[in-house]
């Protein structure tokens, strides 16, 4: 029998009964449609944290002044004083795995327009600030290594900072704002970067030059950090032993005493919320496949159940000419054909919902192609699966009691 | 073909194995027909009718004997085979007419071409209307079988009978579903098909009303052929039907 014969003989028998053939499709559409849906899930939020992640700069380097032990007595955590512009000037000179190094002195303060007051915090950095942070500016210019040799008082405004200083819309940039006391003209703008992935706003924020902060404002040669990029994200690890060994230099650290600052990095953070997305995908599809594996078992049921419907039909088609290998197929082709639909249809619900679970909660979702590929194929195989045993018992069905079955 | 002899049966035998028992259905039964006779057999229940008929329809084999369909041996044949030579060599006729429910006349008149590789979509759709229309159901193509009479299903049945060109239509109590008058209109169809035509027919009945219609019957009684004789006045379907009382009508 040829294949064309095949496939109308198989497309007239579930035209005949279409609810049927129907709901033993909806079981496959579900399955496939969320098994979609949930990897859309999963793959959606790790990108998400990833790309938030890459935006803070996936090769950053954080370099923390940390615990000592002075006189026997542990001086505890960041309040400790250790970074000076030596050590980023040693950074700079001698690692060879870190592409930029920029010192950060902070401070909180209120920053003042007119009748208008924010509390927001003042970070003196250096023009390499940007490029590791990957900052961009909006509108202005940034400042220059010049502007920090003099101390300049300029600054670049985050967009938080911008709202609530300048509401009306005007242009920050030229005008000249206060933080406490110390005026500080506006020359640039910062792009907005939103929350970082713990919630914190990171465009509540004032750029300066380093010397500013510490000589106009704090009066102090200590940094709270050193911030660096390695070469690659890659390379974060061997840079961050370069680090440690040239900060032991200039803090003169004999081999037997403990780091008196700390080096992080961004990576172990990644691999940990990646980690998380992934069991979370993990865990979505393994809740979707058994869906569409119940699905299959469906198919088995209403087939298996079909044959008994049918015997008198294939009792019929048996007289008429039918071998039994006419029928095994005829009864596979059926289940091939409603669990490929039912995934064609399940790829496209799947699709869809993903987006709309995206427009209407707002969840990052990822359509991936391997889902795609992964759960049609499981579908079209559960189709041959499921369907061969019920096929196999049509076609072993003996004509004579077939026709007479009542 | 051997001397224009369809069927050849030659001491045929068939036994039943049930559990110790051995259930002995026909035991030793030999008749030719030859092309274009109309065979009734007869025979009540428990004759050996049945098992005889799906020997006759290659739907089982005999235990013992030969069987000649055509000239081939069915009892050396697969059951593959004898699919095959079901589809080329035999349109069946059921009690029950069998028809694929939800599903147009001329579909199920298809059917049996789907089985039949040799054949075009347009050969396939021009030889079931052909089957139809020689059954005079033509205007109803379209009609599934819960939209047609008793009768037109059988016709139905009989048109996708003869839609493959079988050497013989083997009728099982085609006409046990319906009333008379419509029995008679199916016996009338037959016997034209078979004057007509010259279509074999081996009709499988216990009515003997039925019987005197065909021009011979075989009548079998206990796994055995008791009689075997020419009708010699066949009666006609078409007169006894004009002779009927007019259906009533109210």
């Amino acid at each position: 029998m040829s294949a064309i014969n095949l496939i109308m003989i198989a497309l007239r028998a579930l035209q005949r009964n279409k609810l049927r053939a129907f709901l033993t499709m909806l079981g496959i559409i579900i399955g496939v449609a969320a098994v979609i849906a949930m990897v859309a899930i999963g793959e959606g939020s790790k990108q998400s944290i990833q790309s938030q992640l890459g935006n803070m700069g996936s090769n950053m380097i954080t370099i923390l002044p940390s615990s000592n032990v002075s006189g026997g007595v542990r001086i505890g955590g960041t309040s400790f004083q250790s970074l000076t512009i030596a050590d980023v000037v040693a950074i700079q000179k001698n690692a060879e795995y870190v592409s930029g190094v920029s010192p950060v002195a902070s401070t909180k303060g209120q920053a003042i327009n007119g009748a208008l007051n924010w509390p927001t915090t003042l970070q003196g950095v250096a023009p390499s600030y940007f490029d590791i942070r990957k900052l961009t500016v909006n509108e202005g210019i940034s400042f220059s290594d010049a502007d920090v040799a003099t101390a300049a008082k300029v600054c670049l405004l985050g967009q938080t900072v911008i709202n609530n200083l300048f509401p009306s819309g005007e242009s920050p940039v030229g005008k000249v704002i206060r933080l406490n006391s110390i005026p500080l003209q506006v020359i640039g703008t910062l792009a907005p970067k939103g929350q970082s992935s713990f919630g914190q706003d990171q465009d509540d924020i004032i750029l300066t030059p380093y010397t500013t902060v510490q000589k106009r404002i704090l009066a102090t040669i200590y940094f709270q950090s050193i911030y660096a990029s390695a070469v690659s994200e890659g390379a974060s690890e061997a840079a961050t032993n370069e680090i440690i060994d040239i900060l032991r230099t200039t803090h003169r650290l004999r081999p037997s005493d403990e780091n008196n600052f700390q080096v992080r990095t961004m990576e172990e953070l990644i691999k940990t919320l990646s980690s998380t997305s992934s069991l979370l995908t993990i865990l979505l599809t393994a809740i979707a496949g058994i869906s569409l594996v119940i699905g299959g078992i469906g198919i088995m049921n209403i087939m298996y159940v079909s044959v008994t419907e049918r015997t008198r039909e294939i009792g019929l088609r048996m007289s008429i000419g039918a071998r039994g290998v006419d029928i095994l197929l005829q009864f596979l082709v059926e289940a091939i054909i409603i669990s490929v639909t039912g995934g064609l249809i399940g790829v496209v619900l799947g699709i869809t919902s993903a987006k709309v679970i995206t427009l209407t909660l707002g969840w990052p979702t990822l359509v991936s192609e391997s889902s795609i590929i992964l759960s049609f194929v499981v579908c079209a195989f559960t189709g041959v699966f499921f369907g061969y045993y019920p096929a196999q018992a049509a076609s072993r069905l003996d004509p004579i009691e077939a026709l007479r079955y009542e | 073909m051997s001397n224009g002899k369809i069927l050849e049966l030659q001491q045929i035998k068939r036994e039943f194995v049930m559990g110790t028992e051995t259930v002995r259905a026909l035991k030793g039964v030999s008749f030719d027909v030859s092309a274009g006779e109309f065979v009734t057999i007869m025979g009540s229940s428990g004759s050996g009718k049945t098992t005889l008929l799906n020997i006759l329809g290659c739907l089982d084999k005999p235990s013992f004997g030969d069987y000649l369909l055509d000239g081939i041996n069915v009892s050396s044949l697969s059951r593959n085979e004898l699919a095959r030579l079901r589809n080329h060599k035999i349109g069946f006729v059921f009690q029950a007419y069998n028809l694929l429910p939800r599903t147009s006349a001329l579909e199920n008149v298809e059917l049996p071409l789907f089985y039949n590789p040799e054949l075009t979509t347009r050969e396939r759709r021009e030889r079931a209307l052909g089957a139809l229309e020689s059954v005079k159901l033509a205007d109803r193509e379209g009609h599934t079988p819960s939209q047609l009479s008793g009768g037109q299903q059988q016709r139905v049945a009989i048109a996708r009978a003869l839609v493959n060109q079988p050497v013989m239509i083997l009728a099982d109590e085609a006409t046990g579903n319906l009333d008379t008058r419509t029995s008679y209109e199916i016996m009338a169809l037959m016997q034209e098909l078979n004057q007509q035509e010259g279509k074999t027919i081996v009709f499988v009945t216990h009515e003997p009303d039925i019987a005197a219609f065909s021009s011979r019957t075989v009548m079998l009684r206990d796994g055995k052929v008791v009689k075997d004789s020419k009708n010699e006045n066949v009666r006609s379907a078409k007169e006894a039907l004009a002779a009927l009382p007019p259906a009533e009508d109210y």
